[in-house]
């Protein structure tokens, strides 16, 4: 890893449309006035993500590489761990993106925290000698995920909470930060007071009873 | 799905999706969450913030030797860990803690019986069966205690905890949870300290039972 470290101290903040700094992946060619589609989701990374999903295209799985892999080095680097670990948490989480991608579903997840959550188990994985518990997956083959007004219902609340979250107190940020780059125990973390939770839960709830439903669809053929 | 009305907070769920949950409580939580919809939507809106968090965090360029790296190793079929799929009353993490075969229950007297799942020295996690009726010997303990039940229902000073139903106590509250209805109660429970029983077991029995 010798080779790297010129790359160690670098740190950039790469240029985003939205100069907010929760502000999630805009589609390059913006147009307000354009309701998204079912094949569209408003989302660039949505859009990227389901590209890889559905056509195992590589082109998009390199913009997100591109997006996400500076962001989750900086990430763990924050975390402790060195310039050389975290390339291999970079490398772990991305090929996990690109190998589990039929685990990704809009209707219940965003893009960004669905690779937070891979990060996460695979940064505990990697560095402790357990592996992490993590929820039995709910998966179907079948399910057809271009439900456009769920996926787009979805992607507001996910923009309202990030919204919310640039309106807190920075030391009200600086909490959050820590509490989600796993610095804080249980019991240090007070966060729900600002947040509006309870609307995204209701959201992803809904994505939940649709993938139910086809569950239950594809069990009793 | 039965009705769960006991949840995960959002503080210990903050903890689990960040990663900083020590295993033992990570484990009923995980299992929590495959029983529960509610919670599985907690878990995935935490995420999101998580997400947000990601997005907004500074960059540090990784080397172009990784991004070829990665990009090479696409076509590489990756190795698979086989799942492991729920069983009877016990979900997949639960089923995956258990190395897939069923739990080795240890007598602790009474009827009652324990099989320990995890234990390291800063938490534990154990199955526990108490016949309907019996009572959990009284305890307390010295730290967070988290109880899922699986099976049958238990009621304590706090209220009534039936299948999927997750009771969060810290270490103030000395309870004593009774086995209630026809079947067993059989619940994951997950402690930071050896549970301090009162009455069933002297204290120096303890380590022998490896509570």
């Amino acid at each position: 890893m010798l080779l790297e470290q010129g790359h160690q101290m670098s740190v950039v903040k790469e240029g985003l449309s939205v100069p907010t700094s929760f502000s999630p992946m805009r589609s390059k060619e913006p147009d307000a006035t354009q309701t998204p589609t079912a094949q569209q989701p408003r989302c660039e990374t949505t859009r990227l993500m389901l590209a890889v999903r559905d056509h195992r295209d590589k082109q998009a799985f390199s913009s997100l590489f591109d997006h996400f892999a500076p962001r989750l080095k900086g990430f763990a680097i924050r975390s402790g761990v060195t310039n050389g670990q975290a390339e291999d948490v970079v490398q772990d989480v991305m090929l996990s993106v690109w190998n589990k991608a039929h685990q990704f579903d809009p209707n219940r997840a965003d893009v960004s925290g669905w690779i937070y959550q891979i990060a996460r188990n695979r940064q505990v994985d990697l560095f402790r000698k357990n592996s992490r518990p993590v929820p039995e997956e709910l998966i179907s083959d079948d399910v057809d995920t271009c439900d456009a007004e769920q996926i787009v219902g979805l992607e507001q609340e996910v923009t309202a909470l990030r919204s919310a979250l640039t309106r807190l107190t920075p030391s009200q940020r600086e909490l959050i930060e820590q509490a989600y780059l796993g610095e804080l125990s249980h019991s240090e973390i007070q966060l729900t007071s600002g947040i509006p939770l309870g609307t995204i839960k209701s959201r992803i709830r809904l994505g939940l009873e649709k993938l139910r439903h086809e569950l239950k669809g594809t069990t009793s053929k | 799905m039965t009705h769960i009305s006991h949840h995960i907070s959002d503080a210990l769920m903050a903890a689990y999706v960040s990663g900083n949950l020590p295993q033992a409580y990570a484990l009923v939580l995980a299992t929590h969450i495959s029983m529960c919809d509610s919670c599985r939507a907690s878990y995935a809106a935490h995420a999101s913030i998580g997400g947000a968090v990601l997005d907004g965090s500074s960059s540090v360029s990784v080397s172009p030797v990784l991004r070829n790296r990665v990009l090479d190793m696409l076509d590489t079929p990756p190795r698979e860990d086989k799942p492991f799929r729920a069983s009877g009353i016990f979900p997949a993490p639960l089923m995956q803690a258990m190395n897939g075969t069923p739990p080795r229950w240890r007598a602790l007297g009474a009827g009652i019986r324990q099989s320990v799942l995890y234990r390291e020295k800063s938490c534990s996690a154990r199955l526990l069966y108490i016949p309907a009726g019996e009572a959990v010997p009284e305890h307390g303990h010295g730290g967070l205690e988290l109880t899922l039940v699986l099976q049958g229902a238990f009621e304590d000073e706090t209220g009534r905890f039936g299948v999927g139903d997750m009771e969060i106590a810290d270490g103030e509250l000395d309870h004593q949870p009774v086995a209630t209805g026809d079947v067993p109660c059989i619940c994951l429970a997950a402690t930071d300290e050896p549970l301090n029983f009162k009455s069933l077991l002297p204290r120096l029995l303890q380590p022998v039972f490896r509570i």
